[in-house]
């Protein structure tokens, strides 16, 4: 198996449009795949012509999630986040 | 009793849908305005906007159904559907439009559910139109918090050595999950194993019927 590329999500709360869910803001997962180049819909929303980004599918453990709460640790959720929303992370929190 | 309330029901029983005596909201004001200006600017016919809709209302999970069953029979297939599922579907003649789709495999190790946290995505184009629990806050809550009690309550129940894996579409991307072949199937052809793909298997949130359950 290829070594996991880990990215936090920022976790920054602006306002307007925005496709990252906060429920995973400030969370560390791992690269599933990369997709894309898509246009940001953060731009797309507003009628500014958008930049092309990369979009991840980002890999997190439902303890990362959740914390003690998760209701099974090792489940996962997997979720599609643009890049800009990403900054690497040095291994799993 | 069904039929205590005949002043609110329907000779067969149902409540009368009151009439709309109301203005126009706001985004059916938006619908006409659009669909005029469409029609002004001879940019689509009234009759191109309502095959439209005739076309998006005839899809059906049955389009779903057929892809999965032929990835259950043809190897080849399901290796294309995995690797670029929007790719394969139209390859088999499904016109699912711009759609981006991809294809996440059940098997004893793996369980993988459906969910859109921040709206209602799903692959219409594949599956026609999402139930409305798919559309509820409770669903789209619970779904990424405790996927196994909401499975449960589909009546799914899985192992603790099975992992879940649960999928929020976010961003571009739908998903169609391709449930595991039903046990007991080996000599169906891929019309009969198409039968027993329900909508909510694509989902996650069921498993495919059995050969005693069809």
């Amino acid at each position: 198996m290829a070594e996991r590329r880990y990215v936090r999500v920022r976790g920054d709360m602006p306002p307007g449009h925005v496709r990252t869910p906060a429920y995973l803001r400030g969370k560390t997962g791992w690269v599933e795949r990369t997709l894309g180049p898509f246009p940001n819909p953060e731009q797309l929303a507003y009628g500014v012509p958008p930049a092309k980004l990369p979009l991840m599918r980002v890999r997190f453990l439902m303890s990362e999630v959740w914390g003690p709460a998760a209701e099974n640790p090792q489940d996962t959720i997997d979720a599609e986040i643009y890049s800009h929303w990403l900054e690497e992370a040095p291994h799993a929190t | 009793m069904p039929h205590d309330h005949h002043d609110h029901l329907s000779p067969s029983g149902h409540p009368y849908r009151a009439d709309d005596d109301h203005p126009l909201t706001y985004w059916q004001q938006m619908e006409i305005a659009i669909r005029e200006l469409l029609i002004e600017k001879n940019i689509a016919t009234a009759a191109e906007i309502a095959a439209q809709i005739d076309a998006m209302d005839a899809r059906s999970p049955a389009n779903g159904a057929a892809v999965v069953a032929r990835a259950w029979t043809d190897p080849a297939f399901r290796n294309d559907l995995l690797a670029d599922a929007g790719a394969a579907s139209a390859a088999m003649g499904y016109d699912i439009g711009p759609m981006k789709l991809i294809a996440v495999e059940n098997t004893p190790e793996v369980h993988n559910m459906i969910v859109c946290t921040l709206c209602s995505c799903y692959p219409r184009n594949l599956l026609g139109l999402p139930p409305d629990w798919y559309k509820s806050r409770a669903y789209r809550s619970r779904a990424v918090k405790e996927p196994r009690k909401v499975l449960s309550e589909f009546g799914v129940t899985l192992p603790d050595a099975t992992t879940v894996r649960v999928h929020d579409s976010t961003a571009d991307m739908r998903y169609i999950v391709i449930p595991a072949r039903p046990a007991g199937t080996d000599g169906l052809t891929a019309d009969a194993l198409a039968a027993l793909v329900t909508r909510d298997s694509m989902i996650g949130t069921g498993l495919p019927k059995t050969v005693q359950d069809s």
